[in-house]
């Protein structure tokens, strides 16, 4: 007879195998999926995680990828992350990353042709406070009428994604494109385009950003009182209260952050590798960025590396639909797959496993 | 405007939305709260329609759907019950899951035509001249969710295993001493979702569209999360909500196909405006009728 004792505390140990095992079962399952599918596990497998790095064809072009798919999942992971750690769930991160774009490029696309050095920061501080006031909507809602944040948040991607439709295709469309949907695009604008710093590396003001966003956050929730408070709010909300913790505060502290971080990674988006507003646009980071906040178990640190995991697995999933011919949809089941064997494993690290014999009466 | 072909369509947009969220409201009753009412849905949506095809029942593919929607709504019931995963990431996981299963199953079907669900006209209550092609001239779905929401009532309000059911989503703690099976009953809760959220995508698939596109249950899933907390977990209320929910799709398209000044942008985003407006007035009221142990863990200390 098995049986789940629970630990004093979680188990240090645990809390780093649990990621990995989780990664190495997806490899698993997924090879037998793949094999289903009839291609060949080895391969597939080889292809999405050595490939994208190392091929001696291929890596040039996908290397500096990783960094540029890694940027914005990190940057919106964090955000979410602490949210998180507070109990407080802020699924619509898409939405945010979306606001943040519009709003950042429509302040921009306003001097358009400008080329002040001060125009690249001015629509960073847009699109930021684009993605926060987006999420302040559930903020206020369920600070002022206890509305659920995670509804409010999810439904509001489906407004931002018609937000973006109208834009693309109506208040921001490129007044020279011959009536195709899409805003001018600011690779021909050099003011404003987020080019790689280092050339071939991948390296642009997002992923910068990203990585000050992962030592500020391990900063904010070490070492400040604030977050301190956030997670004392999400393992003990009632000692939080008795301990003069403003619940609100904390609702609005966690929403602003991850609402403007999101909105900076899609300025940082549309200025860069997106290049323009346009109707496709949200590509489904603001959801990817919820499996990479739980791989890196909310931890800044482990969030740097489930980024760019997650972004070589996005590289390793087009390479091998390229080569392999695997379906496009393959991967995201790939990525779904690897948060559930996360979170099934993760049992072992709140709780040991015991064998006894059943005892009889 | 048709009034009676307003009334039909309004009854053909509520269905999948009804389906989904009387089978939510079951699993919140047990006091589970699954997220991923939308991967359950779309993946029925999937399977449904891959079945119809395949077969040429649309029967067979609604079975199909269900039995779909059951088996990932018990990969959450094994990975929360069991494992006590976190009930929230679960079913977001759930949902990313479910999306990404159906666009790699559907990708084979896209630009096909499912076999069409013939309609049933009730003999007598058919021939009522305005009322019988309004309420009495659907497909067999429309009646079966209806009768699935008198049974879900009944069973709830009417039976002992109803308010053992309810007493393991009040109280786990309790009915735990009482002797009740809280983590069984829980499993069964969770699949009987699964199920009904599998039939919802099944009905957008094969009926309401009739195609199989990625991503088609659109948020779906996700209002009628949404409904459930609008009805304060009580049959009828799921019904009205569906229903207005329902109301408002259609004349928001009707509205877009008119051709009206307002911008089709602000058309296509009402529905979820309205969701948001309605979750606001009920929390407001203060949220009743919430199951005492939604989303917390239960595990057998001894």
């Amino acid at each position: 007879m098995i049986r789940l004792e629970r630990r004093p505390e979680p188990s240090r140990l645990w809390t780093g195998v649990t990621p990995v095992l989780a990664v190495l079962l997806t490899m698993i399952v997924g090879g037998i999926m793949f094999a289903a599918l009839g291609k060949p596990p080895l391969e597939a497998i080889r292809t999405i995680f050595w490939d994208p790095l190392f091929h001696p064809q291929f890596a040039g072009y996908s290397r500096p990828q990783l960094l540029v798919k890694a940027g914005p999942l990190i940057l919106i992971a964090i955000g979410l992350s602490i949210g998180f750690r507070a109990g407080i769930w802020n699924i619509g991160a898409e939405g945010q990353y979306i606001m943040g774009a519009v709003c950042g490029a429509a302040v921009g696309l306003a001097f358009y042709p400008a080329d002040s050095a001060l125009l690249f920061p001015l629509m960073v501080v847009a699109g930021a406070l684009g993605g926060w006031a987006w999420a302040m909507i559930p903020a206020v809602l369920r600070t002022k009428f206890g509305t659920n944040e995670i509804l409010v948040s999810l439904m509001l991607v489906y407004v931002a994604e018609n937000i973006l439709a109208s834009a693309s295709s109506g208040w921001l469309r490129n007044p020279e494109g011959q009536g195709f949907p899409g805003s001018r695009n600011f690779k021909q604008w050099p003011a404003v385009f987020n080019d790689e710093l280092v050339a071939g590396t991948g390296m642009h003001w997002g992923v910068v950003a990203a990585f000050i966003a992962v030592i500020a956050a391990y900063v904010l929730m070490a070492r400040h009182i604030q977050g301190y408070n956030v997670r004392l709010t999400g393992e003990a909300p009632r000692a939080a209260r008795f301990a003069g913790v403003s619940p609100v505060r904390i609702v609005f502290l966690c929403l602003g952050i991850s609402g403007a971080l999101a909105g900076a990674a899609g300025l940082f988006e549309v200025t860069g590798p997106a290049g323009q507003v346009s109707i496709d646009f949200g590509s489904g980071y603001g959801f990817t960025a919820i499996i990479v906040a739980f791989l890196g178990r909310l931890n800044p640190f482990g969030i740097l590396l489930a980024g760019l995991l997650m972004a070589l697995t996005y590289i390793g999933g087009e390479l091998a639909q390229l080569m392999l011919g695997l379906p496009g949809a393959s991967i995201q089941l790939f990525q779904g797959m690897l948060l559930f064997f996360l979170l099934a494993t993760d049992v072992f690290t709140n709780y040991r496993l015991r064998f006894a014999r059943r005892e009889t009466a | 405007m048709d009034p009676v072909l307003l009334v039909v369509s309004i009854m053909v947009s509520a269905t999948p939305i009804l389906l989904a969220a009387i089978g939510e409201m079951v699993v919140e009753k047990s006091g589970v709260l699954n997220l991923g009412v939308e991967g359950m849905m779309i993946t029925g949506a999937v399977m449904g329609f891959a079945i119809a095809v395949g077969t040429g029942s649309p029967l067979l593919g609604f079975a199909g759907a269900a039995v779909a929607g059951a088996a990932l709504s018990l990969c959450f019931g094994v990975l929360t019950q069991y494992l006590l995963s976190n009930q929230v990431a679960t079913g977001l996981g759930l949902t990313l899951v479910g999306l990404g299963l159906s666009a790699l199953i559907g990708s084979n079907y896209e630009g096909q035509r499912a076999p069409s669900l013939g309609r049933l006209d009730i003999p007598l209550l058919g021939d009522i001249p305005v009322l019988g092609r309004m309420l009495f001239s659907h497909d067999v779905m429309v009646y079966a969710s209806l009768a699935l929401v008198a049974a879900v009532w009944a069973f709830l309000r009417l039976t002992r295993a109803g308010l053992i059911l309810r007493a393991v989503g009040e109280d786990h703690e309790s009915a735990h001493a009482l002797g009740y099976k809280v983590v069984r009953i829980r499993l069964a809760a969770i699949a009987f979702g699964g199920a009904c959220a599998g039939l919802g995508g099944a009905y957008v698939s094969l009926v309401r569209v009739p195609q199989w596109t990625e991503g088609m249950t659109a948020g779906a899933g996700w209002i009628a999360l949404a409904i459930v907390v609008f009805a304060s977990w009580r049959a009828l209320g799921v019904l009205i909500g569906a229903y207005l929910f329902g109301g408002v799709t259609v004349i928001q398209l009707n509205l877009q196909a008119a051709g009206t000044t307002l911008p089709v942008e602000i058309l296509s985003m009402s529905p979820y405006l309205i969701t948001i407006l309605v979750l606001v007035i009920i929390s407001a009221r203060g949220v009743h009728g919430a199951p005492g142990s939604l989303g917390r863990s239960f595990h057998a200390s001894s």
